[in-house]
C-alpha cells in the first residue's frame, strides 16, 4: 500500500481526506486507484484523455516523479506520494460582484439562454 | 551550496541606527558589515497583503534600506483579520500608502518607494530594474508567472511564498543558481480548478507565518548567510503544524530557464492562465445568465416558481441563509445532478457569485438550460433584498 498525501484545495473532491491508501505497483497505478475511488478528483488529475495534467505535480517521498522514471516509477510498500497544488493565495483581494464572474466563464462556454 | 551576499556595497550607519540594530551588530553572521550591507539593498515587494505585510514590516524592521511596494488595492475591513501592516485608521486608504505610513513609523530611517498600480507586463521591467531581490506576495496565477519571468530575464531572486486556507509553500526560485517557478509549475491550472482565498478562506495567522519566512529568506540572501531554499520547496500545514521540504530540480526542458529557451521577453500573463490577474474597471453589466437580486425578489414575491440553488459548504449556513434553497455544495455537484430537475426554473447562488458561476457551466455542460446566476451572490441579496443577514 502507498499513502498519497491529498492537498488541502482537491480535498472537497475526496470527501475531507487528507491521506489515501491506494495500491498500485507504479504511480501511474497508484493515481488510478485513487480517483477509482474518488471520481469526482478525476478530472482534475486527469485530461480527457487520461493522461496526467502538465500542472498536477506529484512527489514520491521527497523528489519530483518527473526528476525520477514519471508516472512510471515503480513504488515500494511504505512510500509516500504527494501532490502538489498550484496554489496563488497570499493578498486575496476580497472576493466582488461584477467583473469576477467573466474571470471563471471563458468565451464559448457561456451558458445558453434559457429556453 | 555557499551563498554569496547579494549585496557587496555598505553604507555607514548613524550613531542611532547602530542603536537600533544592536541585536543584529551583536551576532557575527550580520555584524556591522551585514548591517551595512542591508542598509545599501533594496527590496521590491509585490503585493501589500498578506504576505507583504509581514515581509515588509520585517524587512523594514531589520534596516533593508529601500523597499519597493506595489499594490493598487485600497484597504478593506475584511483585510484586517490576517494584513496586519494596515488598521482601522487606514481603511478605505491606497494599501501602498497605509503600509508606507506604518513602514516609516516602524523606521524612518529606511525609504520606503510605493507604486500603486498593477504589476504588469509592461511596468514589470520597469519597477523591478532598481531593486535587488522580488518578493512575490500576490494573489493570483498572471502575476506570479509574471514575477517569474521578470526574474529569470533580469537575473534576480524571487522569494516565493503562497497561501491556501491553513498550507503554505515557500521558495527561493533563481534561475541562475537552480530551478524557476516554471520549472515546478509549467502551466497554471485552468480557471475556476483552484478556488481563490476569498472563496477558500484563509486562516489569518498563515500568511504571518509564510511571509515570515518569506523575509527571512530575503534578509539570508541579501547578507549571503546560511542555506537558502533554492531548490527546494518548502512546505507548511498549520493544522498538522509540520513543514515538509522538497527537492526541486531545474527542468531542462523549462521554456523559460533551459539551455534553449522558448520565452525571451515578457508575455501576456492573463492569455496564458486564461484570467485576468488583476480586477478590470469595467462596470457591471448583467449578462443573460445572471439575475440581480432585487429582481430575483420581485420574482419570488409575484409567485414565479424558482428552485434556489445554495452552492456553498455546508458550515457557511451558519452564516447566512435563503429560506427553502437546496443545498449542494460546489465539490460534489458533478455527482448529484441527479437530485436536479432539469425541467425547473433554477437560482444558482454562493457567497458572492463566483462557485455559483462555476456551478452554472457544469449546469450547462450537463444540459440543464433553465439556470441563472445570482448575481453578486447571498452578500449582494443581503445589500439589496435583506439587509438584516450578515455579509462575510
Amino acid at each position: 500500500m502507498t499513502t498519497i498525501r491529498v492537498p488541502t484545495p482537491l480535498r472537497p473532491y475526496t470527501g475531507g481526506a487528507k491521506e489515501v491508501e491506494v495500491s498500485g505497483e507504479n504511480v501511474t497505478q497508484a493515481l488510478g486507484d485513487l480517483v477509482q475511488h474518488y471520481p469526482d478528483l478525476k478530472r482534475h488529475l486527469f485530461d480527457d484523455t487520461g493522461a496526467l495534467r502538465a500542472y498536477v505535480n506529484v512527489f514520491l517521498n521527497d523528489d519530483d516523479v518527473r526528476t525520477l522514471q514519471g508516472e512510471a516509477t515503480p513504488l515500494k510498500p511504505g512510500d509516500r506520494l504527494m501532490i502538489i497544488p498550484s496554489i496563488a493565495g497570499g493578498a486575496p483581494r476580497e472576493e466582488r460582484p461584477g467583473p469576477s464572474p467573466s474571470a471563471t466563464i471563458r468565451p464559448g462556454s457561456v451558458p445558453p439562454r434559457p429556453a | 551550496m555557499a551563498n554569496a551576499p547579494l549585496v557587496t556595497t555598505e553604507l555607514d550607519l548613524s550613531h542611532d541606527e547602530i542603536l537600533r540594530y544592536s541585536r543584529h551588530l551583536l551576532m557575527p553572521e550580520v555584524g556591522l558589515a551585514g548591517q551595512r550591507k542591508l542598509k545599501a539593498s533594496s527590496v521590491l515587494v509585490i503585493g501589500t497583503g498578506g504576505l507583504g505585510s509581514p515581509v515588509a514590516l520585517y524587512l523594514a524592521a531589520a534596516g533593508v534600506g529601500r523597499l519597493g511596494l506595489v499594490d493598487y488595492d485600497r484597504v478593506d475591513f475584511t483585510n484586517l483579520q490576517r494584513q496586519v501592516i494596515h488598521g482601522m485608521g487606514t481603511v478605505g486608504q491606497r494599501k501602498v500608502d497605509s503600509a508606507r505610513a506604518r513602514l516609516l513609523d516602524l523606521n524612518p530611517d529606511i525609504r520606503v518607494e510605493t507604486y500603486d498600480e498593477p504589476f504588469t507586463s509592461e511596468n514589470a521591467l520597469r519597477l523591478s530594474a532598481p531593486y535587488d531581490l522580488v518578493i512575490d506576495g500576490t494573489d493570483n496565477f498572471p502575476t506570479r508567472y509574471l514575477v517569474n519571468d521578470v526574474c529569470v530575464l533580469t537575473h534576480k531572486p524571487n522569494v516565493y511564498g503562497s497561501i491556501f486556507r491553513f498550507e503554505g509553500q515557500v521558495s527561493v526560485f533563481w534561475a541562475d543558481r537552480g530551478p524557476c517557478y516554471r520549472c515546478l509549475f509549467p502551466e497554471p491550472p485552468p480557471p475556476g480548478l483552484v478556488p481563490s482565498c476569498a472563496e477558500g478562506g484563509v486562516f489569518g495567522v498563515l500568511p504571518g507565518t509564510i511571509g515570515t519566512l518569506q523575509a527571512t529568506e530575503a534578509l539570508k540572501l541579501l547578507l549571503g548567510i546560511g542555506e537558502p531554499l533554492i531548490g527546494k520547496l518548502l512546505l507548511f500545514d498549520a493544522l498538522g503544524l509540520s513543514f515538509e521540504e522538497l527537492r526541486l530540480k531545474k527542468n531542462p526542458r523549462c521554456r523559460i530557464c533551459s539551455a534553449e529557451p522558448e520565452i525571451h521577453e515578457l508575455i501576456d500573463y492573463e492569455a496564458f492562465c486564461g484570467v485576468p490577474g488583476h480586477d478590470h474597471e469595467d462596470g457591471h453589466l448583467a449578462r443573460e445568465w445572471e439575475v440581480e437580486p432585487a429582481a430575483l425578489a420581485a420574482e419570488l414575491k409575484a409567485g414565479k416558481a424558482v428552485r434556489l440553488l445554495d452552492v456553498r459548504e455546508p458550515h457557511e449556513l451558519e452564516i447566512s441563509r435563503l429560506p427553502d434553497a437546496t443545498l449542494i455544495p460546489l465539490g460534489s455537484l458533478a455527482s448529484r445532478l441527479h437530485e436536479l430537475d432539469s425541467a425547473e426554473e433554477m437560482v444558482v447562488f454562493c457567497k458572492s457569485g463566483t462557485r455559483s458561476a462555476r456551478a452554472l457551466e457544469l449546469l450547462a455542460g450537463a444540459g440543464f438550460r433553465k439556470v441563472r446566476n445570482l448575481y453578486g451572490g447571498i452578500n449582494e441579496w443581503a445589500r439589496q433584498v435583506d439587509p438584516k443577514l450578515p455579509r462575510y
